[in-house]
């Protein structure tokens, strides 16, 4: 090692800073945002820490490349301004991917102090930077290109979309989204809690891709107000950002009665629909005391958590396989066993039972033990016969997972889907099956991530321009 | 976008607005349905359109006031906008020459029945229209059904028109019919679709309900909607609305409609009255 960065190194606290948040007894009474925040000093003191690679892995961990070390190092020299520019060349919505990126598993898991001190809080300082620009109250509105005459129809709000519309408006061609809510932002809007993304931040975005000049056209179903066919009448380009907002069930008896809920329903209930408000708010909502959530992702911790804030005595996430395979980000399911909801592991319901007017009562369970890995490389869930057992719960939330909703791929003649459900696009571009159109983000990866569908939108708004200049698909 | 360029109150507690929205109006068919929001805190509600006019760029839908939302509704009055107004959703009505089709009404399915009957005129069948309500002074748009069908027939339940009684008479009147009709249409309450269903099953006449289950967004992403048919878990906002009478868990369907009746209830006691008065009247089944 070299002797500069040896001597650096013991003059500062190696450890990994921890960012401030609510208390656990507070928090889970409230909707307001869990963590606070780096303050200005703790950035930079974490910033510090950074080894500044010379062939940096965090920047392969990501996926979308964001220069780690440049940003990183324009913190330590109190220069945000320059950290903010760098991380938007790759990112165009880091206050979000700050706070919701599994980063334990991307960039963070890539660094080098990841088995000495702890690894760099990356996406703490992502999320600084980006609250640091939005409190100084101006963003700076980049230029745009000259007009160019080309129209694009973008359809769903969501990261890919959002991202897509805010990379070709800067390029000068006129950008419509279509959404089919009556807010913009997608998952963001309508499934992320509150207290883990402010709302204000989505808007914020929203916000910011309007006054670049994006027309937004909410209440807009694409395949039944129009069709994309339609479109291509009067675009010249069609991107699908349509997300996996289908609900998957677990087929199995009692899925119907009332208090069994999907977590879109339940989230978007809350989320979109403000039911926390309720009665102020006029969509109502149920004041449950037990709930069951079922499944292990960041949607299932989401659910579990907005139970706990919504008055629930007892919250139960149920989980067919253990602790170590759960797919949420590691910072929420800590945070929900800190907030109080029990983690019921290997464990998987299997029957629903009601009471005579059709609500909930009780869920019918039986253990589970794990086996030899599948194909997604996890070790399999066995049942274990004659384990079952009934726990009283008054409502349940089925966080299992979405797949594409088939609304555009069903209205679109040309549009290939895959066995599930999802479009066939081509990695690098986007391309669909059909000529001028391309797609990204959940609607061809199935449920994934806010970074992966941002950095689909991103490639596929490049080859969108390509298009747009040259003329040939 | 989304005014109101018409308002009216077509029978006691049954309102009719008239929305501009023409990228509906050029797309919808009938048994289609749209989400309205009255205002920006609203509930998302469905609602089928009851007509519409391309050339004008309008909708039509009719509903009862019987809640917080639909009370919302009610208070708006012309030139005012609704927030959202989206659509069209859900599948439109099978239609074809059937042969005699009698379609029946009760509450707001008497104005979503009308394109349909209109359609099914237009494809060539003979339609025979059934009002079915409390009594004589809750029926409307009589003029336009006999402009339209080969037939009508009332049933009341106090007997000021028609047949007396429940939808039970349905029988009655179909045995009165020359021929036995080819399909039944039901639009109307859970009640009258489920007790229409049940008359008809014995009788062996396919038998078309438009479910109007509690939704959320109507594109499928919620999962609210869902409603056992034929024993398969169905969405009413993407699979339906409309299915088989005699296929659809009328039990559980009816379970699932009343799910929020309480916390109804309780924005009733907390909300301060509008305009417009709010009497808690409701359709004559539902309890
Ligand atoms: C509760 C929850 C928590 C999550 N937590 C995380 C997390 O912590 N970290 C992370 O990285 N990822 C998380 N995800 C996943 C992440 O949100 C998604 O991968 C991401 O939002 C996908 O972006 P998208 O742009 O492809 O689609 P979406 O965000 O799903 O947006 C699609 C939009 O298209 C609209 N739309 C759909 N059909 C039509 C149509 N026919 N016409 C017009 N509009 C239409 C939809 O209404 C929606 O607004 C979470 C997801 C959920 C549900």
């Amino acid at each position: 090692m070299n002797p500069e960065k040896t001597e650096k190194m013991s003059k500062i606290d190696l450890n990994r800073n921890d960012m401030p948040k609510q208390s656990p007894e507070i928090r889970r009474h409230n909707f307001n945002e869990v963590a606070l925040g780096y303050t200005e000093e703790l950035a930079i003191k974490e910033a510090k820490r950074c080894l500044q690679c010379k062939k940096p892995k965090c920047k392969t961990g990501c996926p979308v490349e964001i220069d780690i070390p440049d940003f990183i190092s324009c913190i330590v020299k109190g220069d945000f301004s320059a950290g903010i520019k760098k991380l938007k060349e790759k990112n165009c919505l880091p206050a979000v991917c700050g706070r919701v990126c599994p980063q334990e598993s991307q960039c963070e898991s890539q660094c080098i102090l990841a088995n000495k001190k702890g690894e760099i809080a990356i996406g703490r300082l992502e999320r600084f930077l980006a609250d640091w620009e939005a409190k100084q109250g101006s963003v700076d509105m980049p230029s745009k290109a000259k007009p160019t005459g080309k129209k694009v129809a973008v359809i769903g709000s969501g990261p890919a979309g959002i991202t897509v519309a805010g990379d070709l408006i800067l390029l000068g061609h006129e950008v419509t989204i279509f959404e089919a809510l009556h807010k913009a932002g997608g998952v963001l809007t309508y499934g992320i809690p509150e207290f883990r993304l402010p709302k204000a931040i989505v808007a914020r975005e929203v916000d910011y891709v309007q006054r670049l000049g994006v027309k937004v056209v909410t209440d807009y179903v694409v395949g039944k107000t129009r069709s994309i066919d339609e479109l291509l009448k009067e675009f010249d380009a069609v991107f699908v950002g349509t997300g996996a907002g289908l609900p998957w069930f677990m087929d199995i008896p009692g899925e119907n009665l009332n208090g069994v809920y999907s977590a879109n329903e339940y989230l978007t209930r809350m989320n979109l629909m403000k039911g926390y408000q309720f009665p102020k708010s006029s969509t109502p909502v149920k004041r449950h005391v037990r709930v069951a959530v079922v499944g292990g992702g960041n949607v299932a911790m989401d659910s579990a958590r907005t139970a706990l804030r919504m008055g629930a005595d007892e919250v139960r996430i149920i989980y067919r396989r253990s602790h170590a395979e759960l797919p949420a980000r590691l910072e929420e399911s800590e945070n929900a066993e800190e907030e109080g909801v029990i983690f019921n592991m290997l464990t998987l319901p299997v029957r629903y039972i009601g009471d005579e007017n059709g609500w909930l009562t009780e869920i019918e369970c039986i253990k589970m033990e794990l086996g030899e890995p599948d194909a997604s490389g996890r070790r399999r869930p066995i049942e274990i016969p004659n384990s079952n057992f009934r726990i009283q719960m008054d409502a349940v939330v089925c966080a299992i997972g979405n797949s594409p909703n088939p609304l555009v791929p069903s209205t679109t003649p040309g549009l290939q889907t895959t066995r599930r459900g999802t479009l066939v696009a081509d990695q690098e571009t986007g391309k669909t099956t059909k000529e001028r159109v391309w797609a990204g983000g959940d609607i061809v990866t199935g449920a994934a991530t806010v970074i992966l569908a941002m950095g689909a939108g991103r490639k596929a708004a490049r080859s969108i321009h390509k298009y747009l200049e040259k003329g040939k698909w | 976008m989304n005014s109101i360029v018409e308002r009216r109150m077509i029978v006691p507690n049954m309102h009719l607005l008239t929305i501009e929205a023409p990228d509906i109006a050029s797309k919808v068919k009938p048994g289609q349905f749209v989400i309205v929001r009255a205002n920006d805190e609203g509930e998302r509600i469905p609602l089928s359109v009851a007509d519409w006019d391309e050339e004008r760029g309008t909708i039509t839908i009719v509903f009862m006031e019987v809640g917080a939302s639909t009370g919302a509704l009610a208070c708006l009055d012309e030139k005012d906008t609704v927030s959202t107004c989206v659509g069209p959703l859900g599948n439109e009505t099978e239609i074809g020459n059937f042969g005699t089709v009698v379609c029946v009404g009760g509450c707001y399915g008497i104005a979503s029945l009308y394109p349909v009957a209109r359609a099914l005129k237009e494809a060539g069948n003979k339609v025979i229209m059934v009002f079915e309500a409390r009594s004589s002074y809750l029926i409307y748009w009589v003029d336009r059904y006999i402009k339209l069908v080969d037939r009508v027939f009332n049933i009341t339940r106090d007997g000021s028109l028609g047949y007396k009684g429940h939808i039970t008479c349905l029988p009655d009147v179909i045995h009165g019919l020359q021929n036995p009709p080819d399909r039944v249409i039901v639009n109307g309450c859970t009640f009258l679709m489920a007790r229409a269903s049940e008359m008809t099953r014995g009788l062996g006449i396919l038998t078309v309900v438009n479910l109007n289950p509690i939704m959320i967004d109507g594109t499928g992403m919620c999962g609210v909607c869902r409603v056992t048919v034929k024993g398969k878990m169905k969405f009413a906002c993407v699979d339906g609305p409309e299915f088989s009478g005699h296929e659809v868990d009328w039990k559980e369907f009816l379970a699932r409609r009343k799910a929020y009746l309480e916390e109804e209830a309780l924005f009733f006691r907390r909300s301060e009255p509008k305009q417009a008065v709010h009497k808690e009247v409701k359709c004559q089944y539902e309890s």
